[in-house]
């Protein structure tokens, strides 16, 4: 790979530690992936944030960095395992709280936003159209490459805060348009009533074209929070971290629709209901916000809970991230929810928060959130937000 | 015999060969402490990749995977060297960040449990079988 001198100087260690290590990893991976040169980034998103999944190893190596490591460019945080402030309500331990904030500190110190939310677009690092950024977080990277028409690979922590520290990625894989050509063209047939409709579209689509870039036509019209939950969910089930929607992507004609074709039909939506559904009626625990809630959402909920009250022994969690729940607790939607016995999990989500054997059922609007909440042994339920608010009131499936 | 591969990280190792023909996920499938594979049904199950010179075909599984490979070497019990037919971004990132020397590209079915065997950066030797 060729390297310019400023680049080389790095590599040496001119500028430290954090910089040596970080163009070692950048360079090794262009080198694995036959990347010819490294590209500048516009911003970047750091995900294994949570000490659930660093442990005390990560939580070393973010130390040794921090030492000398400053980001190069806007870097926005993925989710921790807790609310940062409201931790203890939401039954997290001391142990587990004070590992989790040394790991937040050493975010801080790098000079990364503690964003902590799986949407950093909602909340300020929105790249543009044909802009380059080294992402992680599965569903935010489909995000940014499929609505919003921006490029990245699917970084994973390390190599992104390596890209942060250097302010480029090696230019392959995703980077490149011959590798973003669409291989699959999926027709939609069915039709999409509620929200959770999205999920199980993605879950559909993830599984027919899975490993492909699906280009999908059929689709109308789709709101954001809509996009953000296929997203999400398309890339959990399978499919590549890019899709292209007809009508919704950015720049979707340049591409010749694929010739290999599969269709989803209403029976493809009803059947990955059959698979995300477990058998069960009681419900002890009810989240929305995967990914994360944006204001829309929470004044949806807020409207939907007003007067009500959430069941004894049913936990009901809003996760969302700490800027969209400060306009919340302007607008008094914090309140309203709150008073219905609803909390807010800001900072963190169902997927990386440390649930193992807290809760026995889930409801949810989210396929994703259905996925990783299996593997902390729930059983899931996935519906619209009504039908998981009835859940919430109630502590049953319908 | 002598087999030149690709640096993936600098530096040089020297030991006792630990050969697989399955691909190893470091998260979940190794234990951190002790560097012994805990992978289910896995071929090197029960036995300690600990100062070994570990050759293994690829890595698999979770991201997460190069921070357990940091760990074993604060631990003391990570592997002395790597050795991949084609090496990925978790354990590219692992050996880089924990400092292990390892190269890819290399014919791993040259390479037999318990041969002696050399890292000196792109090079791998095969000392005696």
């Amino acid at each position: 790979m060729y390297l310019t001198k400023e680049e080389q100087r790095m590599l040496d260690g001119e500028e430290g530690y954090a910089v040596r290590k970080s163009m070692e990893i950048l360079v090794a991976l262009g080198e694995i992936y036959g990347a010819e040169r490294l590209i500048k980034v516009g911003s970047v998103q750091v995900a294994g944030v949570s000490y659930h999944n660093l442990g005390d190893a990560g939580l070393e190596f973010l130390n040794e960095l921090a030492k000398d490591g400053k980001v190069k460019v806007l870097t926005t945080l993925n989710p921790a395992g807790m609310d940062l402030e409201n931790w203890r309500q939401l039954g997290i331990s001391e142990d587990f709280a004070k590992k989790q904030e040394m790991v937040i500190q050493a975010f801080e110190k790098m000079g990364i936003l503690v964003s902590c939310t799986c949407t950093p677009y909602l909340i300020g690092n929105l790249p543009r159209y044909g802009e380059h950024v080294a992402w992680s977080e599965s569903s935010a990277v489909t995000f940014a490459n499929s609505v919003l028409g921006a490029k990245t690979n699917r970084e994973g922590g390390p190599s992104a805060l390596a890209a942060a520290f250097v302010g480029k990625t090696p230019c392959y894989g995703l980077h490149l348009d011959e590798n973003r050509v669409p291989d699959i063209h999926v027709k939609v047939e069915a039709t999409l009533t509620k929200f959770s409709d999205w999920g199980a579209l993605g879950y559909a689509i993830g599984k027919k074209a899975e490993n492909k870039i699906p280009y999908i036509t059929g689709i109308r019209d789709a709101e954001v929070d809509e996009l953000k939950s296929f997203c999400a969910s398309v890339v959990t089930y399978g499919a590549k971290p890019l899709f292209y929607m007809e009508g919704i992507t950015p720049g979707a004609e340049r591409w010749p629709v694929p010739k290999d074709t599969v269709t989803v039909e209403q029976r493809d939506i009803q059947e990955a209901y059959d698979h995300i559904n477990d058998e069960v009626s009681d419900i002890d625990f009810i989240c929305i916000g995967c990914p994360h809630c944006s204001i829309k959402e929470i004044a949806e909920i807020s409207c939907l809970l007003e007067g009500k009250k959430i069941a004894a022994n049913t936990e009901f969690w809003v996760a969302t991230s700490r800027s969209v729940k400060q306009l919340a607790d302007k607008r008094g939607y914090t309140a309203v929810i709150e008073q219905a016995g609803g909390k807010f999990a800001c900072d963190t989500c169902m997927a990386v928060a440390p649930l193992k054997g807290r809760f026995k059922a889930l409801a949810t609007t989210s396929a994703k959130g259905c996925f990783y909440s299996r593997q902390n042994g729930m059983k899931t339920k996935m519906g619209s937000l009504e039908e998981c608010i009835e859940a919430a009131v109630t502590g049953k499936w319908r | 015999m002598e087999m030149k591969g690709r640096i993936i990280f600098k530096g040089k190792a020297e030991g006792e060969a630990l050969v697989t023909k399955q691909p190893i996920s470091f998260y979940g499938g190794v234990d951190p402490n002790t560097g012994e594979v805990i992978e289910k049904d896995h071929e090197l199950q029960g036995q300690s990749v600990k100062g070994k010179i570990l050759v293994f075909p690829t890595g698999k599984g979770s991201t997460v995977g190069s921070y357990t490979l940091y760990r074993m070497r604060k631990n003391g019990a990570a592997p002395a060297g790597i050795i991949n037919k084609e090496c990925e971004t978790i354990v590219a990132v692992g050996a880089i960040i924990s400092e292990i020397p390892c190269v890819d590209k290399i014919d791993i079915s040259k390479i037999k449990t318990g041969d002696r065997v050399r890292i000196d950066n792109g090079t791998v030797t095969l000392i005696k079988n």
